[in-house]
């Protein structure tokens, strides 16, 4: 008697979330699939009756675009290049402020609050100092912004970094530094989390043997830390994948420099791009996405399970 | 025997010095190594500040900038600090296209309501995956892990079709309903409240508490500090988001903070440029919020957020 009412009390509960998570979570799984196989997708016509082609005419299209793959590469070299080098970084930064005493507390703070700033914003910030004011092809820009000023005074020479004309490597540099800037705090945070968790023993163990520094980091520290480096690798690459917000914070809704807009696109912007007038192709996309964010993440997990000591 | 184990040991572990080596000798050695590790020390700290320079000077950049007159800004030499400090930037931002005060109040009610709601859908799942029995509640609950795994894109397109067929375009609802559910802090306030011993709910239930009240007067408080990381974690991502909001709910009345920022081409008139410290003003009106949060609430964020690996 207690058991049966137990039982739906317990659905009460649960329905407010169920009934969401069927409308906003479980029916687009099914719909996105539907949408993606029928072509040319256009709902105002399927409520009119209109009938679609069945079968894999939206991916055909989807991969057989310019545009598309332009967004693929774009997000492929993003997504290897900023990863290894933020991981890196964070690892580094991350036994250094495991070997300090004093200020560790205000540097962990400091390197933290890249994570707190709404990326849009301080992606304005970003393209403010790299951008030039002013001039044009054959004029001198009224004033070559902050960057290239410390570049200057460094003895190099000024790029066009942002602005109209700048070339494709120079964008991308700006927009390298940036997402490394932006995603070093979660990593940082993970693996000083990991290396607080460590035994001291080891690593007593390995200066009685007389090990240097950096045969402790790769034989001691790396192999300890494996875990939690395979962690932030691993959602490295989902949220590289997914790299969109930080383009439009520099760039804007143009995903490019003046004069060349879409250069940067990735595959998050191709898809929101074809949302509103061909779901399908959208869908089609999406799940091409899905396909490659998952097969990645297995190659992930398959190589940590051969790499990562527990 | 068990000294003559102790001897060979510490032969092994320690170098033996060279021959010949006199007691002065391994003084000069161990003060050789301090020097080293004290140089050790001083290059950490030097990485660390040159890292952390690195880190605060877009920081630095946007205040002095948001101060600088327009002239100032486009100076040939960059100045390091603002030669007069030009608050009327502040101004602009509010008064110009922007329209902050109706950006912020957007937000502030889109945030606090979907806080308010998300938290009581949350509470309420994660107190039945918890403390309630039910036929298929293991497997209902992978079912909702499972869907964690596909990137929200794969959701947007059809919600974005389906909040169209509702009539919810430009409306406050739209921001706030679709993705009130999160399966993670649902999973997140389970794990919370699987932590609470059993034996404070068979009392409760000995003393005839229904099972809200318990809910209320024992698992709510005793789990304050995750309920603290939700909010936060929630109204942030308010603030932050951008896709989403941009897509459905564009206009005047609903628009949302990034949006509105994203948005504002802050031209000045006089001279057809950008006017970049009317737009830093209002970048730094926008990020000053979420620093004041962050150095209130450091704790509850880094705890939050070591556990998610999700931004916002």
């Amino acid at each position: 008697m207690d058991k049966k009412k137990n039982q739906w009390k317990a659905w009460l509960y649960l329905l407010p979330a169920i009934v969401l998570l069927l409308v906003f979570t479980v029916w687009p799984i099914f719909n996105t699939i539907r949408m993606s196989l029928l072509k040319d997708y256009d709902d105002l016509a399927a409520i009119g009756g209109a009938t679609f082609e069945f079968g894999f005419a939206n991916f055909a299209k989807v991969i057989s675009y310019r545009g598309f793959l332009t967004c693929l590469g774009n997000t492929v070299l993003l997504t290897v290049i900023t990863v290894p080098i933020s991981t890196m970084l964070a690892l580094l930064i991350a036994v250094a402020l495991n070997s300090i005493k004093w200020l560790s507390k205000i540097f962990q703070t400091i390197f933290f609050l890249p994570y707190v700033t709404n990326s849009i914003a301080i992606g304005m910030v970003f393209m403010a100092m790299f951008s030039m004011i002013g001039g044009g092809p054959t004029t001198e820009p009224v004033s070559i912004g902050i960057i290239n000023t410390i570049i200057e005074a460094c003895g190099g020479t000024r790029i066009n970094w942002v602005n109209a004309g700048s070339d494709y490597w120079s964008n991308m540099f700006v927009l390298i530094i940036y997402i490394v800037w932006n995603a070093l705090p979660f990593k940082i945070l993970v693996l000083l989390g990991g290396l607080q968790g460590v035994n001291k023993q080891y690593y007593d163990a390995a200066k009685v043997d007389g090990a240097s520094r950096l045969r402790t980091f790769w034989r001691v520290t790396v192999p300890l830390l494996s875990p939690m480096i395979a962690y932030v690798v691993i959602t490295g690459f989902i949220g590289g994948f997914k790299e969109y917000s930080s383009i439009v914070g520099i760039f804007g809704e143009s995903m490019g420099p003046v004069g060349n807009p879409g250069s940067l696109n990735t595959m998050v912007g191709f898809i929101y791009d074809a949302i509103t007038n061909n779901p399908g192709r959208a869908s089609a996309a999406a799940l091409i996405l899905f396909a490659i964010i998952f097969a990645v993440t297995m190659v992930n997990l398959y190589v940590s399970k051969k790499r990562v000591h527990y | 025997m068990t000294e003559n184990i102790n001897a060979v040991s510490d032969e092994q572990i320690l170098p033996a010095p060279p021959k010949g080596m006199k007691e002065r000798d391994i003084r000069k050695v161990s003060k050789k190594q301090t020097v080293l590790k004290v140089l050790a020390q001083i290059g950490l700290y030097v990485f660390l500040t040159v890292i952390a320079i690195a880190v605060l000077f877009p920081f630095y950049w946007m205040l002095i900038s948001s101060l600088k007159t327009l002239n100032e800004y486009n100076a040939t030499v960059p100045t390091l600090w603002p030669q007069e400090f030009l608050w009327a930037n502040y101004v602009t931002a509010f008064t110009g296209e922007l329209e902050l005060g109706q950006l912020f109040l957007n937000t502030v009610i889109v945030g606090v309501v979907s806080t308010i709601l998300s938290l009581v859908v949350t509470v309420l799942s994660a107190y039945a995956f918890a403390r309630l029995e039910f036929k298929g509640k293991n497997a209902l609950f992978a079912a909702l892990l499972a869907t964690m795994m596909i990137p929200g894109e794969l959701f947007t397109i059809t919600n974005y079709v389906t909040v169209s067929a509702f009539g919810w375009l430009h409306t406050y609802t739209v921001l706030i309903v679709p993705f009130l559910v999160s399966v993670f802090y649902i999973y997140l306030l389970r794990q919370n409240f699987l932590q609470i011993p059993n034996e404070l709910y068979l009392a409760a239930k000995v003393d005839g508490t229904s099972d809200l009240k318990y809910l209320w007067r024992v698992m709510i408080p005793l789990s304050a500090p995750t309920l603290v990381s939700i909010t936060i974690l929630k109204m942030m991502g308010a603030w932050n988001s951008y896709i989403w909001p941009r897509l459905v709910a564009n206009d005047t009345m609903h628009r949302l903070v990034t949006v509105g920022l994203r948005g504002a081409a802050f031209v000045d008139e006089a001279t057809g440029m950008t006017n970049f410290p009317a737009q830093m003003a209002a970048v730094v009106i926008v990020t000053i919020p979420l620093l004041l949060v962050f150095i209130f609430f450091r704790k509850y964020i880094m705890r939050g957020v070591s556990r998610s690996g999700i931004k916002g």
